[in-house]
């Protein structure tokens, strides 16, 4: 890669995987699931977006599509951050996993699992790693009641 | 150097007289008047209340003064447990131990209003005032506490230890 990728440049490149957009100078795709690993390999193999930032999901309760998957990518050598955003159904909240791809996602996922309740396929280590053990629902999903209390140690009063 | 040297006198050849020989007092008030003044800490810092929990042990407010100087980190050697910040549910459950661990007599501070009530965190994550699951003997509440709250908070503690029983002897005596 010698020229540096700018947002003008990478939008039309995405655009055979999703609807692209700019918010704030950052690239937004918005695809579909069956997209989503091959726009990553491109990300990460053609473009040099090389650091996995975060995954973490948009709960719209009213929505058929319920969950909104949101992955962040950060390129070292363009400086240039990327988001994409897929839409799951509350029956199958399933993205595929990026842990053979980004070694990092592996803990992300885990966290997103926890308070989400999504599922990435092909991660099979999606144990509790914020919450603990036995803990009951999802607390960030918007049907979580706000103040519902599972404690480990049982109350004096 | 500077000002008078000051003449060495000899001491007084004592003599025993009778007078002040001995004193009496209560068992309660003798072992409670040692109690307030020997307080050991132990710090369970979990949040930014320790920010305040420094200060106050610093020198410029200096719980030294109060005889709750020296923390101890390990349960079994303290007698006051200080909770200084939020804890979680899934924290609970070593607090309980840590507790368990004190030998008596033992004394709880909630230091600061996350470990008095939770605070502002009223969820799934935080437990809502530690008194859910220890007993706690002195509250300060405060977002963080201000020094002069914990050192009164210490000295009330230390007016509750002196005013209370301290079971050190057996029916027999």
């Amino acid at each position: 890669m010698t020229a540096l990728l700018t947002v003008d440049t990478l939008q039309p490149a995405l655009g055979e995987f999703g609807a692209v957009s700019v918010a704030h100078k950052v690239v937004v795709c918005e695809l579909e699931v069956s997209n989503f690993l091959a726009a990553v390999s491109a990300l990460k193999n053609s473009f040099g977006f090389d650091v996995f930032l975060d995954v973490t999901a948009v709960d719209w309760p009213n929505d058929a599509l319920r969950f909104e998957v949101v992955h962040h990518f950060y390129s070292t050598s363009n400086k240039m951050r990327v988001r994409l955003k897929c839409r799951v159904p509350e029956a199958a909240p399933v993205v595929p996993t990026l842990r053979p791809l980004y070694g990092s996602a592996g803990y992300m996922e885990r966290e997103c699992h926890d308070m989400y309740g999504i599922k990435f396929d092909g991660n099979d280590d999606l144990r509790a790693i914020l919450l603990y053990e036995g803990f009951v629902g999802h607390p960030l999903r918007k049907d979580y009641p706000k103040q519902l209390e599972q404690p480990l140690v049982p109350y004096r009063f | 150097m500077y000002g008078k040297p000051l003449p060495v006198l000899p001491a007084p050849k004592h003599e025993k007289t009778g007078a002040f020989e001995f004193i009496t007092t209560r068992k309660d008030e003798l072992a409670g008047w040692a109690r307030k003044f020997s307080l050991f800490p132990y710090p369970f810092v979990t949040a930014c209340c320790a920010m305040e929990f420094m200060a106050v042990s610093a020198s410029a407010y200096d719980t030294d003064r109060f005889g709750a100087a020296l923390p101890r980190f390990s349960p079994r050697q303290a007698d006051l447990l200080m909770i200084v910040g939020t804890v979680t549910q899934k924290q609970a459950p070593i607090l309980l131990k840590v507790y368990e661990q004190m030998c008596e007599p033992k004394w709880v501070m909630a230091f600061g209003v996350c470990a008095t009530s939770g605070g502002f965190y009223q969820n799934y994550a935080s437990l809502p005032g530690i008194d859910k699951i220890i007993p706690v003997d002195i509250y300060i509440p405060g977002c963080p506490p201000r020094p002069e709250m914990v050192i009164d908070g210490i000295m009330r503690l230390q007016e509750t230890i002196a005013n209370g029983k301290h079971l050190i002897v057996n029916d027999r005596f």
